[in-house]
C-alpha cells in the first residue's frame, strides 16, 4: 500500500516533468514567435518555468520521499521537534531571493510593452475597433486623421507592413473585448470608453490569427481577425488600392 | 489567558443563548461549561464593532466610487445648483442633535433615570424620524423635476450615496424605537442598559457617516 | 475559582445580584423536555446542526457545479454534438446540443456556484460552524440565533440563483467576474434579461450570510475559548477559520456595495458601469433612457478588491485544515507553529494589495501593474513558508496514511502546482501572453479544486468521526483518493499545456482557429478524464451515506488526536462538552517524551 502511494505522489512528479519537456513534441506549446519583443517573453517565461520547476521538484520529492521512508510501520516515536530557526530563516530568505530576481528581471520588459514612454514615436498607423463580434480596422485617409469621411474601413484584416514599429489606438464601440495574437505574444482589452495605444513589430511576413481573449458575450469564441503582415511595398499598393475604392464608391454616391 | 469578566447575567445575548440551551436542553443532565476569554468587553459589543467595521468597509466602497466617478468626470455639475443645500444643511444639524440626545439617553439610564431615557430616546427617534421624512421630502421633489437617478452619473451617484445611508437611518430609527419600547416597559436598569448602548453606537455610526456624505456630495 | 461547583455558584449569585460578573459561567440544566424534530434539525441554532446543513447544502451544489463542469468539458471535447442521453432532455429547442448562449450560462453558473454555494459554504459554512465552538472549547456559537439565520439567508441565495438559471431568457452569462458592460447593459447579452440581476442578488444574500457567520466566528474565537487557551494555543485550523472570517468583514462589504451598484445599473438604469457613448445592438444607452458616464474599470476593481482575498479564504482554513490532518496522522508536532500563524496572517494581509493582479491587460496604468505585480509576487512567500513547514512536519514523522492524512498530502502536492503557476501569471510580461488563456484556468483549478476540495475530503474523513459517531470506511476512502487524484491531475495538469499553446478561456469552440485545432485531441482526453473524475465520486457517495448509518462506531478520540474536540462525546450533545476543561499546552504534542502514549491532549493535566 505504501510502495502504491508513494508511486502515485512520484507520478505527479514525473507527469510534471514529462509535460513540460515533451510538450513542445506534440505542440501543445508555446506557438512560434514573430513580434520584436515576443523572444523576451518568452525568455521570462522560461525562467520563471526553470525556478519554479526547481522548486517543483525538490518540494514534491520530499514529499514523496517522506510517504516513502516515514510512511514505514515504525514502534518508536516520530521526532520530537516543534520547529527551527535556522531552516526557517533559509526557507524565507533564499525563496525571497529568488522572487526578487524574478520581480525585476520582469520590470523591463512590461515597461518595453505597455509603458507609454518607451512606444515609438511614429503615428498611429490604425484605429482597431471592437465589437460585438468582429473586428473593424479604420485606416485615416490622405488627411491623416481618424474619423473622418476619407477614413478606410477594412473589416477582419488588419494589414501592417513587415519589420516596422507598429502603433495603433485599440478601441471598444459596446463591451469589454481583448486584442490577442498569440503569435506576437502581445495581449491588450479592448475597454469601452478609452482610447488604448498599442504598438508591436513583426519580423516575419504572413497572415496570423488575431482572437477576442475577452469574454463579450454569446458570439466570443467566434469573434475571429486575422493580421497580416506584408512587405511595405505590398502595404503600400494596398491601402493606394483600398483609398481609390473608397473614393470610388464615393463618387457614385454623389452620382 | 482567559480572564475573569463581568458579565450580566441579564445580558441580553447570553439570555439568548440560554434561552435555547433549556430548550434543547432534553437528554443532557451536565451543565453547560461557557468560559469567557479576551479582552474585557462583552460579547455583544464586541460583535457590534466588527459589525460597523463591515459598515465602514461598505461605506467606503461606495464613497470611493463616488470619488473615482467625480475625479474621473470633466465636467462635474456643482452640487448647489442642483440640490437644495439650506435645506440639508438644517437636516444635518437635527441628525447631529440626535447624535446629542442619544448622548443624554445613555446618561440619564446609567444615573437610574427611566424617565430621563424614554424622553432623549424620544428626541433621538423624533430626530432621525424628521431627518428620514425631509430626505423623502427631497427626493420627491427632485423626481417631480424629473431629476431622476437614470439622468447622468450625479444622479446616479447621488442617490445611490443619500439612499443607502437613508436606509441605515431607517433602521436605526426602527432598533431605536424597539428600544423605546422596552425603556417604557422598564426593562433597563442602571446595571443593565447593554442593549441601549449598542443601538447607539450605530446611531453615532450612522450619523458619521452622513457628516462625510454631506460634505463631499453637497458642499465639495 | 476555576473548576466547575464554584463558578456555577457564581453563576448563580450572579442572576441573584444582577451586575455581579462570574468568570466562566456554568449552568445547571434539569428540565427534561423533547424538543420536536423541526426545533431539532431545521430550525436549529446548534452550531453542529447548522454546520451538518452547511456540509450537505454544500455537497448537493458541489455535485451540480460538478455537472456543469460536465457539460462544459462535453462541449470542449465535442462542440456542437449532440449530448447523449441528456441533450434530450435539456436542449430540445437547439437540436440537443449546446447552445452559445447556454455555454456562456455554463461555466458562469459553475464557477459562481462552486465558489460560493460549494467552497466558501463548505469551508467557512460547514467546518467553520462545526469546528470553531468544539476546538475552542465553548458551547455554541456566541450568538447561536444569528448563527441560525447565517444559515437560512442561503435560502434566498439559492433560490435567487437557481431562479437566474431558469428564468426566461436564461441565466447570467457575463462569466463569475461580472465583467460590466456585459453585464450591465441587457442588450449585450439578449440571454442574461433578469438572470444576472438574480445572480446579483444571489451574490448578496450569499454575503448577508457570511457576514453574519464571519461576526459569530470571531466572537466566539476572542470571547469563548476555554481556560488556558490563549491565541498561540489555537489549532490551526481555528486560525484559517478566524483570518478568513477577518477577510470576509473586511473585503465582502466591497462587493456588496458593488453588486447593488451593478443591480442599480440594471433595474434603475444608473450608470456607474456604462461609459458615455457606446454603440450595442445600433443603440446607445443614453438614447434608451439610461445614465451613462460611468467606468467599467471600476467595477473590476471592486470586484477584485473583495474576490481576490475571496481566493485566499477559500484556501486559509483548507491550509489549517491539511496542518492539523497532517499533524495528527504523521504523529509529530507541526514544524514551526509560530511561523505558520504568521504565514497566514501575511497571506491575508498581502491579499489585501495584490487584487490589481487580475487586471494586468484590462487597461488600468500599467505602472500600478507594476506595483501590483511586486506585491503579489511578493505573497509567494508566506505560502512558501508553510508548505517547507508541511514538508517539515512529515520530514522524521511516522505517517499513518489513512483516507485524511492522503487527502491532505494530496493537498499540499498539488497546492504547490496551483502556486507556482501563480508566479507566471504575477510576473506582468509573461501575464500579457497567459492572461485569460488555460493556465489561468489550470492555476485556479490547482489551488482550489486540487487544493481546497482535497483538504474539504480530508476534512470530511477526518472529523466524521465527531460528526456522526461513526468512522468513515477507509477501503472506500482509498479507492475515492486514488482515482480522484490521478483524474484530478490528468484533467487540470494537461490545461497548463493548452493554455501554453495560447488557447483563451470562456470560448465554446475554439478549433475554428488554426492555432488551435490541433488541441481538440487533448481536450479531448481531458474532458474523459473529467468525466471519471466525476463517476468516481460515487465512491465518495456511497461511503458517506453508508457510514453516517452503518459505519463503524468509535469513541472519543479515534484518531488519537490533542486538541480539544475530542474531548467531547462523539457526536457530542448539547452544550458539546460533559466536562470541565483546562488546557494546558499546544494542540500538537505528538511523540512527547513526557507520556507513554505517543500524544499528550492539550487539555490532560500531568
Ligand atoms: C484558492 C484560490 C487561489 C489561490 C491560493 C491563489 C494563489 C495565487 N494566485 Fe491565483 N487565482 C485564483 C485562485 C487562487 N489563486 C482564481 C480563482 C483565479 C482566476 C480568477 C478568474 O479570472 O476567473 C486566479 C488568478 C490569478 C491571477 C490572474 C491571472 C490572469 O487572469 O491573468 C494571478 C496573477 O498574478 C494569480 C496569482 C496568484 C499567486 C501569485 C498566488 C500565490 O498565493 C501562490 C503562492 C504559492 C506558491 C508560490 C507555491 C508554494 C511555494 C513554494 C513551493 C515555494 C517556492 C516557490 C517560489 C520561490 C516561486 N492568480
Ligand atoms: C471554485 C471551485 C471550482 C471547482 C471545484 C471546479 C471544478 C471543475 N471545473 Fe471549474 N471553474 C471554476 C471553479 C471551479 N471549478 C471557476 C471559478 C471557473 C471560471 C468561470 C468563468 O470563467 O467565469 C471555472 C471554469 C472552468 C472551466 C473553463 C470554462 C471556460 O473558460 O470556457 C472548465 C473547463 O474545463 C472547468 C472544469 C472543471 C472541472 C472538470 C471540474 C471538476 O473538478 C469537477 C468535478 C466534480 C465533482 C468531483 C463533483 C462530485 C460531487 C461530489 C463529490 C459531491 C457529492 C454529493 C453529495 C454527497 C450530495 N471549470
Ligand atoms: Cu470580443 Cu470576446
Ligand atoms: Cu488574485
Amino acid at each position: 500500500m505504501r510502495i502504491l502511494l508513494t508511486l502515485l505522489f512520484l507520478a505527479l512528479l514525473v507527469l510534471g516533468v514529462w509535460t513540460f519537456t515533451d510538450a513542445h513534441n506534440h505542440a501543445w506549446w508555446l506557438p512560434p514567435n514573430v513580434s520584436s519583443y515576443g523572444g523576451d517573453i518568452d525568455r521570462l517565461f522560461y525562467l520563471i518555468l526553470w525556478m519554479v520547476g526547481f522548486f517543483f521538484v525538490l518540494t514534491e520529492g520530499l514529499l514523496v520521499w517522506c510517504v516513502f521512508n516515514f510512511g514505514r510501520k515504525r514502534t518508536t516515536k516520530a521526532d520530537f521537534t516543534h520547529g527551527h530557526h535556522k531552516l526557517e530563516l533559509v526557507w524565507t530568505a533564499v525563496p525571497g531571493l529568488l522572487l526578487l530576481v524574478i520581480t525585476f528581471t520582469q520590470m523591463q520588459t512590461w515597461a518595453k510593452v505597455k509603458f507609454k514612454s518607451n512606444f515609438p514615436d511614429v503615428k498611429p498607423i490604425c484605429e482597431v475597433w471592437a465589437s460585438q463580434f468582429d473586428w473593424r480596422m479604420r485606416y485615416p485617409g490622405d488627411d491623416g486623421k481618424f474619423g473622418t469621411v476619407d477614413d478606410i474601413e477594412n473589416p477582419f484584416e488588419f494589414v501592417v507592413p513587415v519589420n516596422e514599429p507598429i502603433l495603433f489606438n485599440l478601441r471598444s464601440r459596446d463591451v469589454i473585448h481583448s486584442f490577442f495574437v498569440p503569435y506576437l505574444r502581445l495581449k491588450q482589452d479592448a475597454m469601452p470608453g478609452m482610447v488604448i495605444p498599442v504598438w508591436f513589430q513583426v519580423e516575419k511576413e504572413g497572415s496570423y490569427d488575431l482572437v477576442c481573449a475577452e469574454l463579450c458575450g454569446w458570439g466570443h469564441y467566434k469573434m475571429a481577425g486575422r493580421l497580416k503582415v506584408v512587405s511595405r511595398a505590398a502595404y503600400d499598393a494596398w491601402l493606394k488600392k483600398s483609398k481609390e475604392e473608397m473614393n470610388s464608391n464615393g463618387s457614385e454616391d454623389k452620382s | 489567558m482567559s480572564q475573569a469578566t463581568a458579565i450580566p447575567a441579564h445580558d441580553p445575548v447570553r439570555q439568548g443563548a440560554h434561552g435555547h440551551a433549556h430548550d434543547d436542553a432534553a437528554a443532557h443532565h451536565h451543565p453547560i461549561y461557557d468560559y469567557d476569554s479576551g479582552p474585557p468587553v462583552d460579547r455583544a459589543k464586541f460583535a457590534i464593532w466588527l459589525f460597523l467595521a463591515t459598515e465602514v468597509m461598505f461605506f467606503t466602497g461606495l464613497i470611493g466610487t463616488y470619488l473615482v466617478l467625480r475625479i474621473g468626470t470633466s465636467s462635474w455639475p456643482n452640487p448647489e445648483n442642483r440640490l437644495a443645500v439650506p435645506i440639508t444643511a438644517a437636516n444635518t444639524f437635527l441628525l447631529i442633535t440626535s447624535s446629542w440626545t442619544m448622548v443624554r439617553a445613555l446618561h440619564a439610564i446609567h444615573n437610574g433615570s427611566q424617565k430621563g431615557l424614554i424622553r432623549w430616546l424620544g428626541c433621538t427617534i423624533l430626530g432621525g424620524a424628521t431627518f428620514v421624512s425631509v430626505q423623502v421630502f427631497e427626493y420627491l421633489e427632485l423626481i417631480h423635476h424629473g431629476s431622476l437617478p437614470s439622468v447622468d452619473i450625479f444622479w446616479s451617484t447621488f442617490y445611490a450615496m443619500t439612499g443607502f445611508h437613508g436606509l441605515h437611518v431607517v433602521v436605526g430609527v426602527i432598533w431605536l424605537i424597539a428600544i423605546w419600547i422596552s425603556a417604557v416597559r422598564g426593562k433597563f436598569t442602571p446595571q443593565n442598559y447593554l442593549r441601549v448602548e449598542l443601538a447607539g453606537l450605530y446611531w453615532h455610526f450612522v450619523d458619521l457617516v452622513w457628516v462625510l456624505l454631506f460634505t463631499i456630495v453637497y458642499l465639495m | 475559582m476555576r473548576d466547575a461547583s464554584s463558578t456555577a455558584h457564581a453563576a448563580h449569585a450572579a442572576a441573584l445580584h444582577p451586575g455581579l460578573g462570574a468568570p466562566g459561567t456554568v449552568h445547571e440544566i434539569h428540565e427534561h423536555h423533547e424538543i420536536g424534530f423541526l426545533r431539532k434539525y431545521v430550525f436549529s441554532t446548534d452550531h453542529k446542526v447548522i454546520g451538518i446543513q452547511f456540509m450537505f447544502t454544500g455537497l448537493v451544489f458541489f455535485l451540480l457545479g460538478g455537472l456543469m463542469a460536465m457539460a462544459i468539458r462535453w462541449q470542449l471535447a465535442w462542440p456542437w454534438t449532440e449530448m447523449p442521453v441528456v441533450g434530450r432532455v435539456l436542449f430540445p429547442n437547439t437540436g440537443r446540443v449546446i447552445s452559445p448562449e447556454f455555454y456562456t450560462m455554463l461555466f458562469t453558473m459553475h464557477g459562481t456556484i462552486m465558489i460560493f454555494f460549494v467552497i466558501i459554504p463548505l469551508l467557512t459554512g460547514a467546518f467553520g460552524n462545526f469546528l470553531i465552538p468544539l476546538m475552542i472549547g465553548a458551547p455554541d456559537m456566541a450568538f447561536p440565533k444569528l448563527n441560525m439565520f447565517g444559515y437560512w439567508a442561503m435560502i434566498p441565495a439559492i433560490l435567487c440563483v437557481l431562479m437566474s438559471f431558469a428564468l426566461e431568457g436564461g441565466g447570467p452569462a457575463a462569466g463569475w467576474t461580472a465583467y460590466p458592460p456585459l453585464s450591465t447593459i441587457e442588450k449585450a447579452a439578449p440571454g442574461s434579461m433578469h438572470g444576472q440581476t438574480f445572480w446579483l442578488l444571489a451574490l448578496t444574500f450569499v454575503g448577508a450570510s457570511s457576514m453574519m457567520g464571519a461576526v459569530n466566528y470571531v466572537t466566539t474565537i476572542v470571547k469563548m475559548r476555554a481556560p488556558g487557551l490563549t491565541m498561540m494555543r489555537l489549532p490551526l485550523s481555528i486560525w484559517g477559520l478566524f483570518i478568513a472570517a477577518l477577510l470576509q468583514l473586511f473585503a465582502l462589504p466591497v462587493l456588496t456595495a458593488a453588486s447593488i451598484m451593478q443591480v442599480l445599473d440594471r433595474v434603475l438604469h444608473t450608470g456607474f458601469f456604462t461609459p458615455t457613448n457606446l454603440l450595442v445592438n445600433q443603440m446607445t444607452p443614453e438614447s434608451a433612457g439610461a445614465a451613462a458616464g460611468g467606468q467599467p474599470l471600476l467595477w473590476q476593481h471592486l470586484f477584485w478588491f473583495y474576490s481576490h482575498p475571496a481566493v485566499y479564504i477559500m484556501v486559509v482554513p483548507a491550509m489549517g485544515f491539511a496542518s492539523d490532518i497532517l499533524s495528527t496522522h504523521a504523529r509529530k508536532p507541526l514544524f514551526g507553529y509560530k511561523p505558520m500563524v504568521y504565514s497566514i496572517m501575511a497571506i491575508a494581509g498581502l491579499g489585501f494589495i495584490v487584487w490589481g493582479h487580475h487586471m494586468f491587460m484590462s487597461g488600468m496604468n500599467p505602472a500600478l501593474g507594476m506595483t501590483f505585480m511586486v506585491s503579489t509576487i511578493l505573497i509567494a512567500l508566506p505560502s512558501c513558508v508553510k508548505v517547507f513547514n508541511w514538508l517539515a512536519t512529515l520530514w522524521g514523522s511516522r505517517i499513518h496514511l489513512t483516507s485524511a492524512m492522503l487527502n491532505a498530502l494530496a493537498f499540499v502536492a498539488m497546492f504547490i502546482i496551483g502556486g507556482l503557476s501563480g508566479i507566471w501569471m504575477a510576473s506582468t510580461p509573461v501575464d500579457i501572453y497567459i492572461h485569460d488563456t488555460y493556465i489561468v484556468v489550470a492555476h485556479f483549478h490547482y489551488v482550489v479544486f486540487a487544493g481546497s476540495v482535497f483538504a474539504i475530503f480530508g476534512a470530511i474523513y477526518h472529523w466524521f468521526p465527531k460528526m456522526f459517531g461513526r468512522q468513515m470506511n477507509e477501503t472506500l476512502g482509498k479507492i475515492h483518493f486514488v482515482g480522484s487524484f490521478i483524474f484530478t491531475n490528468c484533467v487540470f495538469y494537461m490545461m497548463h499545456q493548452i493554455g501554453i499553446a495560447g488557447l483563451m478561456r470562456r470560448t465554446a469552440d475554439p478549433y475554428a482557429y488554426d492555432v488551435y485545432a490541433h488541441l481538440q485531441p487533448l481536450n479531448q482526453f481531458i474532458s474523459i478524464s473529467a468525466f471519471c473524475l466525476f463517476a468516481w465520486q460515487i465512491f465518495f457517495v456511497v461511503n458517506l451515506f453508508h457510514s453516517i448509518f452503518w459505519g463503524k462506531r468509535v469513541g472519543r478520540n479515534p484518531w488519537n488526536a490533542c486538541s480539544l474536540e475530542w474531548e467531547a462525546p462523539s457526536p457530542p450533545g448539547h452544550g458539546n462538552f460533559d466536562k470541565k476543561l483546562t488546557v494546558h499546552r499546544g494542540p500538537y504534542e505528538y511523540g512527547t517524551p513526557e507520556v507513554a502514549e505517543d500524544y499528550l491532549p492539550q487539555a490532560r493535566s500531568i
